[in-house]
């Protein structure tokens, strides 16, 4: 798949298109694809230090996207761009567009804290509110904002039964959530960030502090989710990456090098950068 | 491992003096509680439970009652907390989750400073500028308020166990700032991350996540508030009004524990008086005690239920 068959021509600024319903089978191949989200010209700050420059990428509707690249290269700092947490830290900036659904969320019309219940994320360590029940994470999307689930029972079940944790819990949703697990305790932040019924979900280095059976789980319901959520998934792992994605992107030194389907970039790279960091050279 | 028995030598002296910093900390404690009960036991015994619930303070006719001084520590604690727990926590909150590196450090080598003063300026500045402010404007006006009430109730003197309590609240206010600020910043930035990807305000993160993960420890900074409100003696001595009375009025004046025992320990002409004053120790040592134990139980059980 070429990248301009993937892209949507994105209107700016103006009122978005009434948005594309892909109609069952989601993952059929041959279907237009749309990208859920689109990073255009994004260059993101630390102070005055580029961390991230010029870098466009589609991330296509309903299926998973890696980006990889060695240590520093400004993965993560892309993925906390999309849904703007990259600004709570003090000091940063961002210059440049990211839009969902066609329109830019730093446009304005779309606030932050809106933005990142559409936009769902999960961190690199584990980290679970150690205070609440396992259920009460779960529910954590909705108690911290004051609101209530139509169904609270079954919004938990729900989340915790597509995390592929319902069957090990669902005896001790009463038991406080630093009780899990590493393995475990991640699926529950999975489990956290899909209650709230996110359009995409944003992993940053999810297996990183996760041994290698707690890792495959993972991998396998990310297989699992794809399907229903927009993936975007940050590894340093390479066999990662081309285990459970569609599409990676290779950051290097906060640029973007090459973008394109998994397995062509894996075994066809265009840029010997590219090569050189697949094949063990540096990184 | 047995290669180099000079140092499992060192290890054992190490343990040792371990063991005795250990024993001397209890050994002190100890003492201190042996020494003011076997002094108080005249006291104690001849008036039983009657000392504690006594109103009287007659050293002539050598009748001794805690009560009003009980009551006046209690009152005056309370009303310090009441004031120093939302400012306390309030500005640490400030100082941990808003301002800038450079802000925070200002205001907080400020706030330590402040934590710093010697208690008998602070009671200076009670004496001579707080009460008279309270007298003139701040005690009238509040009777033109809310007169009716029986806690404003009687004559602005200035001094009593407002007072008293508003320094207090200013002496404390420190020491549950500087304490809460260490708690909250250890709470570890990926919490408040978590809260924040789920949509979270501000407001939102620092209620539903840093305080719940904090809570243990600020209930600590409270209770080494509390701790140094029961104990303080010289500042409320100089604005408690030293009148040995119950009143339900904040505007009356009143006395502590610790405020009758400084005043009158150099005149305590007889071993029946001396007794009653280290009885009156042994009821403020017992009252921190069982606050602190209350207080730790309390985290304990909102742990337990969390």
């Amino acid at each position: 798949m070429s990248l301009a068959s993937i892209l949507v021509p994105l209107p700016d600024r103006s009122p978005p298109p009434a948005r594309r319903v892909v109609t069952a089978p989601p993952a059929a191949q041959d279907e237009p694809r749309v990208a859920k989200m689109v990073v255009d010209s994004l260059s993101a700050y630390y102070g005055r230090n580029a961390v991230l420059r010029n870098v466009s990428l589609p991330f296509v509707e309903r299926t998973v996207t890696a980006i990889i690249g060695p240590s520093g290269c400004g993965k993560s700092t892309l993925v906390r761009c999309m849904n703007r947490m990259h600004e709570i830290i003090p000091g940063t900036s961002v210059t440049g567009r990211v839009l969902l659904d066609g329109r830019d969320v730093y446009g304005g019309h779309l606030d932050p804290i809106e933005l990142r219940r559409r936009v769902g994320m999960v961190f690199q360590k584990p980290n679970p509110f150690p205070t609440m029940t396992v259920r009460d994470n779960v529910l954590a999307g909705w108690r911290l904002t004051g609101t209530k689930p139509p169904d609270a029972d079954a919004v938990v079940e729900d989340a915790l039964r597509r995390a592929a944790l319902w069957d090990e819990v669902k005896d001790r949703l009463k038991a406080p959530g630093a009780s899990l697990s590493g393995g475990q305790a991640q699926r529950l932040c999975i489990a956290r960030a899909l209650a709230v019924q996110p359009d995409v979900l944003l992993m940053d280095e999810p297996c990183s502090a996760l041994d290698p059976i707690a890792t495959a789980r993972i991998e396998e319901l990310i297989h699992e989710l794809a399907p229903s959520v927009t993936i975007v998934i940050v590894t340093h792992n390479m066999q990662q990456a081309a285990r459970v994605s569609e599409n990676t992107a290779f950051l290097y030194m906060g640029e973007l090098v090459e973008f394109g389907a998994t397995a062509g970039l894996f075994t066809r790279p265009a840029d010997p950068r590219t090569e050189d960091y697949i094949t063990g050279r540096f990184g | 491992m047995n290669a180099r028995p000079s140092s499992s030598r060192v290890d054992t002296a190490f343990q040792a003096s371990l063991v005795l910093a250990g024993l001397g900390v209890a050994t002190v404690l100890a003492g201190v509680a042996w020494e003011v009960l076997s002094l108080s036991g005249e006291a104690l015994s001849k008036g039983g439970i009657g000392f504690l619930t006594g109103t009287t303070w007659d050293p002539v006719a050598e009748e001794f009652g805690a009560l009003p001084a009980l009551y006046g520590t209690l009152v005056t604690s309370a009303v310090a907390l009441l004031i120093a727990v939302p400012l306390g926590i309030g500005s640490a909150v400030f100082l941990s989750e808003m301002a800038t590196s450079r802000v925070a450090t200002v205001v907080g080598v400020l706030v330590d400073l402040l934590a710093a003063i010697p208690s008998v300026i602070y009671g200076l500045w009670g004496l001579f500028v707080l009460a008279p402010l309270l007298r003139e404007h701040v005690q009238p006006a509040v009777q033109a308020a809310f007169g009716s009430l029986p806690i404003f109730a009687g004559p602005p003197l200035g001094v009593g166990y407002g007072t008293a309590g508003l320094l207090l609240a200013i002496m404390v206010i420190p020491v549950i700032t500087s304490v809460s600020r260490e708690v909250l910043r250890a709470v570890p930035d990926t919490q408040r991350e978590a809260a924040y990807a789920l949509g979270a305000t501000p407001f939102e993160v620092i209620k539903g996540t840093v305080f719940p993960f904090a809570r243990s420890g600020l209930v600590g900074a409270v209770v080494l508030g509390l701790g140094r409100a029961l104990g303080e003696t010289m500042a409320v001595t100089m604005v408690i009004g030293n009148r040995y009375d119950i009143s339900a009025s904040l505007f009356a004046p009143g006395y502590t524990l610790a405020a009758v025992i400084a005043n009158e320990f150099a005149e305590a002409f007889s071993p029946r008086y001396l007794s009653a004053l280290a009885g009156l120790a042994v009821v403020l040592l017992g009252t921190t005690l069982i606050l602190n134990a209350g207080a730790r139980l309390l985290v304990r059980r909102v742990k337990g239920a969390a």
